[in-house]
């Protein structure tokens, strides 16, 4: 996948999922660019490695069995609801949770019973925790001078990253005295001084508006390209994730339901989980009817005809499947459309005007409302479609997935 | 309406004002009163405190009870810190709960008991170990130790389970070692409370007549000790003078230790 067709992807994802159409194309990073592809090659030695990683507080078990490499140098998303156990491994792998099951390597090293105080890494927290009685400056040196840095290090170190989050002005400040959003970026200076090997951050930038988010997206992926080091950001901004990220982890119930580069995960989710999850999907319910080389077909309830799917992969026949189609991935028309795809007719019900594109509810005859995104082409097309108009809907069979979870 | 009710309220106020500082602003008002007898005024005078500043007896006694009170609240508040470490960050240990009400036994202990049973013990150790050497300062400031401690802790240790865990958490992510961690961030942020047990402790001790007459020896007698057996052959308006100052003084910490506090909570935010 080159850069360009990247970026589209990414803006178009941005589109359906923040319903903003004025994103500025926050740091499009090309998968296979400078970091190459480390996880696509069997030989190579994962940084960071989880082996069956479970925590269980009592009956609750917030992290389960998760495996996970993570390579040097990437930029790793965890992605998932609220209570997921987002935090919970993260603070595993800060060594501030000591795992019920499985083992953590770091750098090759094994982590069982080694300290947060000695691990190479540094946490940015979901509370902060920027300590309250010190200032903003003194929050920041406090690592270095752990360490014992030399005087001008660190006071040339925590310049430059107060200059990086813009908090300079604020330096002399207690942490009382500043907003949420401040607040934050001064968490993550203190997280980001000591560049650490790995930083783990826990939504380091959800109190931030929008444009001050973008520009310490880019400074993130900078310090990450400059410095080599290995991220693992928990959010719950799946642009941001998709933006940023050269992988993404998404988390359902405590496991990882998958992992893959931003465009694997929306273009091929494993589950229903994931599809719903990330952007925006219609999902149909359905019995798989016959499974050719490379055709899966699916009888739908809700359609009026079965419905075709290009898929490798074996799918028994019998098998209960869900049908997954992004909204951008569907045509629209008067007519019913040509050729090899599948169609439904389908009455109007919502629009949603975004600018560069539309969004239409169109509730077909079995009652499932599907939702339909076209591109505004013209000023005002002679025959827009609206309000209860009656339309057909289709995609072709190579635009769907099928999701056997 | 209003005005009726905020009369009223006024009422109930002033009535618990007079009920709570009334007597003691008698005893202000007569440790300036002219006459020996206690009760009856004739005239302003600050004679008896110049009696009092001639009374060797008093004073020595004040002085020791300030040392053996200040001694005793540096010591219940170092211990009680460890205690409410130990109960608020070591969540299960085997003999937690037994640790727990032992600590906190002696707040709900008659202190008639705890004075005797601090006797008893003293005098066996004397007997096997040959320390403490009889009644003295010491044997005082001890035994206020073992029971203001217990208050000290659980002011402190309300405290501590109040705080933010993740701070200390931070703190030892950026490379402080626990030791460390305890005391750039765990005590300064525990601080008010710390001053807050410190003073309870201090006054604890001040007041204290009960456990003193069990373990205090001839020539180590405490200010209340003093002042009960004399008021026991009369009150000398000297008493008033003495207490006026003790008000006077514990007022002014009070009000100091408040102050210090609150700039404290707010920067604790
Ligand atoms: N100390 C604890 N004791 C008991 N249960 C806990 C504890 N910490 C976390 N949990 C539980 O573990 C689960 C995972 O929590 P975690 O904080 O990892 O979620 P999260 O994915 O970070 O969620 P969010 O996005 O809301 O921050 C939750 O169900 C939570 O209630
Ligand atoms: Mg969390």
């Amino acid at each position: 996948m080159d850069a360009v067709q990247d970026s589209v992807l990414n803006r178009a994802i941005g589109v359906f999922i923040m319903v903003d159409t004025q994103t500025v194309p926050a740091p499009a990073r090309a998968p296979g660019g400078s970091l190459g592809q480390p996880w696509k090659d069997p030989k190579a030695v994962p940084f960071i490695k989880l082996e069956g990683v479970s925590k269980s507080y009592g009956d609750i078990l917030a992290v389960n069995r998760v495996d996970l490499s993570i390579h040097k140098g990437e930029l790793f998303a965890l992605l998932g609801a609220s209570g997921c156990g987002k935090s919970t491994l993260l603070r595993i792998l800060a060594g501030l949770e000591v795992p019920t099951e499985g083992r953590v390597f770091i750098d090759g090293v094994d982590m069982a019973g080694m300290p947060p105080y000695r691990r190479p890494t540094n946490m940015m927290f979901q509370s902060y925790a920027l300590f309250p009685h010190m200032t903003v400056e003194q929050n920041i040196a406090f690592g270095l001078k752990q360490e014992q840095a030399p005087r001008a290090r660190i006071v040339e170190r925590v310049a430059a990253v107060l200059d990086l989050v813009q908090m300079g002005a604020f330096a002399r400040r207690k942490p009382h005295q500043l907003s949420g959003g401040q607040r934050q970026r001064v968490a993550l200076a203190r997280s980001l001084v000591k560049e650490p090997k790995v930083l783990l951050l826990d939504e380091p930038l959800g109190a931030l508006d929008k444009k001050l988010r973008e520009q310490t997206q880019f400074e993130l992926v900078n310090i990450q390209e400059r410095v080599g080091v290995t991220f693992v950001v928990v959010t719950h901004d799946q642009e941001e994730a998709m933006t940023m990220s050269s992988r993404i982890g998404v988390m359902n119930a405590g496991r990882i339901e998958q992992v893959g580069t931003p465009a694997e995960i929306y273009e091929y989710p494993h589950s229903r989980y994931v599809a719903d999850f990330i952007g925006t999907a219609n999902l149909l319910e359905g019995i798989v009817q016959t499974h050719a080389a490379d055709t899966v077909v699916v009888q739908c309830p809700d359609m009026p005809s079965a419905v075709a799917v290009s898929q490798v992969g074996a799918v028994p026949a019998g098998a209960s499947v869900t049908v997954m189609i992004r909204p951008e991935k569907m045509t629209m028309g008067r007519d019913r459309p040509t050729g090899e795809v599948n169609a439904a007719p389908g009455r109007v019900r919502d629009i949603a005007y975004l600018g560069d594109i539309s969004i239409y509810h169109v509730q077909l005859d079995s009652g499932k409302v599907m939702e339909v995104a076209q591109t505004n082409l013209r000023h005002t097309a002679e025959q827009r479609v609206t309000w209860e108009d009656v339309v057909w809907v289709g995609w072709h069979p190579a635009n769907a997935v099928v999701l056997t979870q | 309406m209003v005005g009726k009710r905020s009369l009223a309220l006024f009422a109930v106020l002033g009535f618990g004002y007079a009920f709570l500082y009334l007597p003691i602003v008698l005893l202000v008002i007569f440790s300036f009163n002219e006459s020996r007898l206690v009760t009856v005024w004739s005239g302003f005078s600050t004679k008896w405190y110049g009696e009092l500043l001639g009374n060797q007896k008093i004073l020595d006694a004040a002085w020791l009870s300030l040392k053996i009170a200040f001694v005793n609240a540096c010591g219940a508040v170092f211990l009680a810190t460890l205690a409410a470490v130990v109960i608020v960050r070591f969540r299960s240990f085997r003999g937690r709960t037994l640790f727990l009400a032992l600590v906190t036994a002696p707040l709900v202990m008659p202190e008639i008991i705890t004075g005797l049973a601090t006797l008893l013990m003293f005098v066996a150790m004397e007997h096997a170990v040959g320390w403490p050497e009889g009644r003295s300062a010491t044997t005082v400031t001890i035994a206020h130790i073992t029971f203001s401690m217990a208050f000290a802790t659980v002011v402190i240790q309300s405290r501590l389970s109040q705080m933010d865990r993740t701070l200390e958490e931070a703190a030892m992510d950026l490379g402080a070692r626990p030791l460390k961690v305890f005391f750039v961030i765990t005590l300064p942020i525990i601080a008010p409370s710390l001053l807050a047990a410190w003073l309870l402790a201090f006054t604890l001790s001040l007041d204290d007549l009960v456990i003193a007459s069990f373990v205090s020896g001839p020539g180590s007698s405490t200010l209340p000790q003093v002042i009960f057996s004399s008021v026991r052959l009369g009150v000398s308006p000297q008493i008033n003078a003495l207490a006026t100052i003790f008000v006077g003084v514990v007022t002014v910490g009070i009000l100091l230790a408040g102050r210090l506090m609150n700039r404290n909570e707010s920067a604790g935010r």
